[in-house]
């Protein structure tokens, strides 16, 4: 049997998906589309069962891309568990009685039942029952309160009385429901009331944001910066090195093997960052330079999504992003860009028009490094001092307002406004966190590792048969000519087609000047998406967008570049 | 305007409540602002607004609610005649 679980967004469906399915979960894409879904299985006495968490909508009228995916996936169901907030009972049975419309056996989890008390809302769930005609558990996500009764009355899951009803007569139903089960009496003014108070009023908002923003930076970097330097580096130093270069010595410096195994001896010794062999670059670059990093952030980023923090940015930004043809909803994919362009990508997904989508895409595509590439960014260009990583941000921001505005006049089709849920702060459920970012770790490892080392063995093969002297010949002119890099450059840009990272890492041997670092990164950066990134790219927008999008990023990164080079050399 | 009372969101002052009369917009935009609880008839809070033509924040029912400038200025609010308990501060 195929369960759905259903329900507005920021309701706690996924506590309650959790807590029903345990540990196997997995991701996946709607069939035909990006837009991912999780899905588990709930063992019941007699059989097993799929339980699928249905991305939140407020309304079977759907208003984006992503939402018509959520609609659509109501057809697969057998049971629809309906997930309402107590604390928000009115808003919540709008889509309960358009769910009843549908005619599927349908139960009711009336969530944030214990949020509900302290907000001063008591509801009569046996009331509400008799109302809707369908089960009412009450339940608490975050503690698995209910949880069991829950899974107890599945089976007594009914297709609900009433046919189609117009907007106006549901609204009168709704009125009518909530009179009879709902009691509202004080309200306590709580610490995250007092908090959400400033976070709205415009002027605090933005010193909270501005706090916000830069705690979540210095967190990163800490955590990243600890996890490279007390396990993942000490793991490489103390226990694989030693084995690689008993390897290397069995295997021979200089021969074939040793080459696409562990690359280039620098003076005598394994260089993770120059060697570039498969096992050493090759696993040195995903495990130990990217992944600290890749936890840190994801980390980071479930913190401010589960305590529902987006939002109150997307608001904030909302002035800025109009003047590049977007609102303030875009700053979602745009911070998630921070992390893989690739999800960023799917995600525009939540933005309404074609025209939003093209803009916000292109944009993510041109200015926001990827967690694999600014770590990368962070650890070589760094080297030389914190200015240049500056450098490098600085001029990917300024790219990032000078596009979007001259996107925004040039692009055909309408960008809509901001209409946002802002959901009231809740305490991290760090069970959920924790399982969010085992998946996306677990995701980056799966997708990204084969493609690191697939990088690496191409680039020593057609190292060795001299490949890239013949095409950086051909592009000196424009490299050293225009940009001011050595022609050797040429080879880590195009290869970041491949992978960023791995291109940035080829960077490495070059000794290049600080300046020509800030240069080759920051064109890297732009230049061209990687190939997970073009091909998602292709699938959204379409062929003929994604390659209109990719003629934008080639030119900017070629002005952004000549431009670096006429200020810094 | 502001004699019988019916100002657009933005020229509600934060802090007024007041019933929404009418939104001056499309079926899309009345289904989105429907889907979040706010419909003629329905009472609304302000919250505040942000400068240089930021998005109102506004509450309805318990749900917050966060609306771009241009929006706000397509939906008509009738305000209450007793004034919110922060009118003082801001109109």
């Amino acid at each position: 049997m195929k369960i759905l679980l259903v329900g507005n967004p920021n309701v706690g469906k996924s506590a309650i998906f959790s807590r029903l399915t345990g540990t196997r979960i997995i991701t996946s894409n709607y069939p035909g589309t990006t837009v991912e879904y999780t899905r588990g299985f709930l063992k019941r006495s007699q059989q097993q069962d799929e339980i699928i968490d249905v991305p939140g909508i407020y309304s079977l009228d759907p208003a984006s891309a992503a939402d018509r995916v959520a609609v659509d996936m109501l057809a697969e169901g057998d049971i629809i568990v309906n997930v309402i907030d107590a604390t928000n009972l009115e808003r919540n049975l709008n889509l309960t009685l358009q769910l009843t419309e549908k005619q599927i056996p349908m139960i009711v989890a009336l969530n944030m039942w214990d949020d509900m008390r302290h907000r001063g809302v008591s509801i009569d769930a046996t009331k509400l029952e008799q109302l809707l005609g369908v089960p009412v558990v009450p339940t608490v996500g975050v503690t698995s309160e209910g949880i069991r009764q829950l899974v107890d009355r599945l089976p007594e899951a009914v297709i609900p009385q009433g046919g189609p009803a117009d907007s106006e007569e549901r609204w009168k139903n709704i009125g009518e429901i909530t009179s009879q089960t709902q009691t509202l009496t004080h309200r306590h003014h709580t610490f995250a009331d007092i908090l959400e108070d400033i976070s709205n009023h415009p002027v605090g908002g933005f010193f909270v944001a501005v706090v916000v923003l830069l705690a979540a930076f210095w967190l990163v970097r800490f955590i990243g910066e600890g996890i490279i330097n007390y396990i993942a580096g000490p793991l490489f130093d103390w226990v694989w090195t030693p084995l690689l270069e008993k390897l290397s010595i069995l295997l021979g410096s200089g021969s074939f093997i040793h080459n696409i195994l562990i690359g280039n001896l620098i003076d005598g010794q394994i260089d993770y960052f120059q060697s570039f062999g498969l096992l050493s670059t090759g696993l040195y670059i995903p495990f130990a330079a990217v992944l600290p990093y890749i936890i840190a952030f994801y980390f980071i980023l479930g913190l401010m999504e589960d305590i529902g923090y987006l939002p109150r940015l997307a608001i904030l930004m909302d002035t800025i992003l109009h003047r590049l043809g977007l609102h303030g909803y875009a700053i979602i994919p745009t911070i998630l860009g921070l992390g893989c362009n690739v999800p960023a990508i799917m995600a525009t997904r939540i933005l309404e028009s074609k025209r939003e989508r093209f803009i916000a895409a292109t944009l993510i595509c041109i200015a926001i490094p990827c967690a694999a590439l600014q770590a990368m960014v962070i650890g070589l260009v760094g080297e030389h001092g914190i200015q240049y990583v500056a450098m490098v941000y600085g001029t990917l921001f300024v790219a990032w307002l000078v596009i979007g505005f001259i996107l925004n006049s040039f692009v055909k089709g309408f960008s809509p406004e901001l209409v946002i849920e802002l959901p009231p702060y809740r305490m991290p459920p760090w069970r959920i966190i924790a399982e969010k970012l085992w998946l996306r770790i677990y995701g980056f490892i799966k997708e990204a590792l084969p493609i690191v080392l697939g990088a690496v063995l191409v680039i020593n093969i057609l190292y060795t048969f001299g490949v890239f002297d013949f095409i950086a010949s051909l592009t000196a002119p424009v490299i050293s000519g225009l940009l001011g890099l050595p022609r050797e450059t040429v080879i880590a840009i195009v290869l970041g087609f491949l992978r960023k990272d791995v291109a940035m890492g080829m960077l490495a041997p070059l000794s290049l000047t600080p300046e020509q670092l800030v240069i080759s990164s920051t064109v890297l950066a732009m230049s061209f998406p990687c190939v997970a990134t073009f091909v998602v790219l292709a699938r959204e927008l379409g062929v003929v967008n994604m390659l209109k999008a990719t003629s934008i990023m080639l030119v900017t990164a070629l002005i952004a570049g000549m431009l670096l080079n006429l200020i810094l050399q | 305007m502001k004699t019988n009372n019916i100002v657009t969101l933005n020229q509600m002052a934060s802090g007024m409540s007041g019933i929404v009369q009418e939104i001056a917009g499309g079926h899309g935009l009345k289904r989105r602002l429907e889907a979040l609880g706010i419909r003629p008839g329905c009472q609304v809070t302000k919250i505040s607004s942000y400068f240089l033509r930021g998005p109102v924040t506004l509450r309805a029912g318990s749900t917050r609610i966060a609306i771009g400038y241009g929006m706000a200025n397509r939906i008509f609010i009738h305000v209450n005649e007793h004034k919110g308990k922060d009118s003082e501060r801001t109109s």
